[in-house]
């Protein structure tokens, strides 16, 4: 036997020659696996056991903050949302409250329901595709067609609004683009009554199910103190019995009107991650029959802004709940049309912190089941 | 009519289009011969070895640019200072006197233990700042772990502000544990020197890793050691996150690294 070579030039993760040992295997799972996204997971197992996981992200890094360093605000807006296309409302949020504040302007009354109407029926449709993939990637085909399927209700709710499917650029500073149209609140009413019908029946299927619980209880356990101490936040935060919503603690536009409930669970396991969400978008219907019933029911929808708006110079941080967790901007204005730094914090990258934690010593089977569960979007999280 | 019209400008038509034809390719030279030009510029701007030369020279000619921004930085560094003392009168009395009490309460708090070394950048409700001297920031993480009820950090940002040569960075905190905290965001904001031709990891661009008090930064300290080339000391794993493991040029999050065409 030629004796192995061992090369001395250090090479990057991932790509080095290992020495040829029995018991520990380097797997990389990414990026084009379709169970791990555009990202790649460096596990090392023993034989059935994973000793060791290095999250790789970065194949889908586009640097929105750079980019954002030379538009000014309003070209901002359509770029800004792509990290989360199926989320643009409230990945643009924060952004759309910093330059508010930033600017000086009010926002009309109308304009703050439709906007809390459209960021919640956006986290209905990212959790639904959320929960598609979840469905599949356990093997549970019925609960990919499904939400997929259901997801086209209000796909098509958010056309008629924005004029979109799916990247609605809908939230400006000031307002939205333009007015819902005019029996909206019969149609989404309907719709979304509809929808919570639908959800309600996932129960049956899905988180009822036997096997499902079979798989995901007990895996992926990240206790509460963990939960505080890696910074995780959103769905992942709640499954382990900390009770923080953005939409109760810090609540912006007219959450503090409406009557939002947090839903939280204690056990901290995969079957609990999953739920959140689910249990989100009943909460979601419910905020969104409480917004049409209060909305004004004519006004302005936006305050006209100046063109090319100069921010003031200071800084904001201005944070939201979206549908994976707190997602948080921090602009710094010169007095320029531009920002001069935009910084995203994005749940998901927050959230990732927790994977290779939860990873060491499950089974490798289990890690679909834990790497879904953290509701994480590697786009979202490379920007 | 029209019709017979069209067949008789049949040839002119032919005319017509090769003089067209020969506009576009005229537009299409000039848009590659812009398009290498702007690549040249960029490359020369870039900290590139093999080219030395074209890097002094551009550097000269940059640095009138570069001068503009300077005279806005003092007018900019006042009012920063002024702002919390003049932004509370301007908005409602009742509101504004009666809020910060509480930001103001534990602001002092830190810059009472460490008078001279934390300046405080701004209170306002909800948010509040201080700025502190990168030598001591490894105490003041430590005095705010241990008597304040911050337990995470939510964001590091890392700024570039080539015309002080410094690179800031800002942590926010915030809390899970005290829900009379839970609206807070504390800024901890420090700077350190920024070089020139950067060589991360081994220049002066230094930081102590406050990963050893918030466990939740671990991952924002990788990023903006690969974006912006800020090293962190005793950081257990500072390996590129987001970027290619092969990229050679400036930390991208420099405000000299140039945007292709911008």
């Amino acid at each position: 036997m030629a004796e192995q070579v061992i090369p001395t030039k250090k090479m990057p993760p991932g790509l080095q020659v290992e020495n040829i040992d029995d018991r520990i295997m380097t797997l990389n799972v990414g990026p084009q696996h379709p169970g791990s996204g555009h990202m790649r997971i460096i596990v090392k197992i023993d034989g059935d056991y994973i000793v060791d996981a290095d999250p790789d992200p970065g194949y889908v890094h586009r640097g929105e903050e750079k980019m954002a360093e030379s538009r000014n605000y309003i070209t901002n807006i359509p770029h800004l949302e792509r990290p989360v296309i199926h989320d643009s409302c409230n990945i643009l949020y924060p952004y759309v409250l910093g330059v508010e504040d930033l600017v000086g302007i009010e926002v009309p009354e109308r304009a703050k329901y439709v906007r809390v109407i459209a960021a919640e029926l956006n986290r209905c449709i990212y959790i639904q595709y959320w929960l598609a993939i979840y469905g599949i990637f356990l093997g549970h085909s019925t609960m990919f067609m499904w939400p997929a399927g259901d997801r086209e209700l209000l796909i098509d709710l958010m056309e008629k609004i924005t004029g979109a499917r799916v990247t609605h650029a809908y939230f400006i500073p000031g307002g939205v683009r333009n007015d819902v149209p005019a029996n909206f609140e019969d149609v989404c009413l309907r719709q979304v009554n509809y929808f919570e019908k639908r959800i309600k029946e996932y129960a049956d299927i899905f988180y009822d199910n036997p096997i499902l619980k079979a798989r995901t209880e007990d895996t992926g356990v990240l206790s509460r103190e963990d939960a505080i101490r890696l910074g995780t936040t959103g769905s992942v935060l709640r499954a382990s019995g900390v009770d923080y919503d953005l939409r109760i603690k810090e609540p912006y536009d007219v959450y503090d009107e409406l009557d939002v409930h947090t839903n939280v669970l204690k056990s901290g396991d995969s079957y609990a991650r999953s739920k959140i969400p689910w249990l989100d978008m009943l909460e979601s219907c419910n905020i969104i029959r409480q917004a049409l019933e209060k909305m004004p029911k004519s006004g302005s929808i936006r305050t006209k802004l100046k063109p090319n708006p100069k921010g003031r110079e200071d800084e904001v941080y201005r944070r939201v709940e979206s549908g994976r967790g707190s997602a948080g901007c921090h602009i710094i204005s010169r007095g320029k049309p531009e920002p001069y730094r935009l910084k995203l914090s994005v749940s998901s990258f927050r959230n990732l912190i927790a994977l290779p934690y939860l990873l060491k010593g499950e089974k490798l089977g289990n890690m679909p089941a834990v790497y879904w569960s953290l509701n994480y979007w590697p786009v979202e999280a490379d920007r | 009519m029209s019709k017979s019209e069209k067949k008789v400008t049949s040839k002119d038509e032919d005319k017509k289009k090769s003089e067209e034809k020969a506009i576009g390719d005229a537009i299409i030279a000039a848009a590659n011969a812009r398009r290498e030009e702007l690549a040249k510029e960029a490359l020369a701007t870039r900290s590139n070895k093999t080219l030395p030369k074209v890097v002094k020279e551009k550097s000269k000619e940059e640095k009138p640019k570069e001068s503009k921004p300077k005279e806005e930085k003092p007018k900019e560094s006042k009012p920063k200072e002024e702002k919390p003392k003049a932004a509370p009168p301007s908005k409602t009395d009742t509101e504004k006197e009666s809020l910060p009490e509480f930001e103001k309460s534990f602001v002092d708090k830190i810059s009472s233990q460490f008078t001279g070394d934390v300046e405080v950048g701004y209170i306002k409700e909800n948010r509040t700042r201080v700025n502190v001297k990168k030598e001591k920031i490894l105490e003041v993480a430590q005095f705010i772990k241990d008597n304040l009820p911050f337990d995470h950090a939510e964001s590091v940002t890392g700024v570039d502000f080539p015309e002080d040569k410094e690179i800031g960075v800002v942590y926010h905190l915030g809390s899970y544990t005290d829900p009379t905290y839970s609206k807070q965001v504390l800024a901890l904001a420090t700077r350190v020197p920024r070089e020139e031709n950067p060589n991360p990891g081994n220049d002066s661009t230094k930081l102590p890793s406050l990963r050893d008090m918030f466990y939740s930064v671990e991952f924002h300290e990788r990023e903006i050691f690969e974006m912006l080339g800020v090293y962190f000391e005793s950081h257990p794993d500072n390996r590129r996150l987001l970027l290619p493991e092969d990229w050679a040029d400036l930390p991208p999050l420099r405000k000299d690294f140039r945007n292709k065409g911008r």
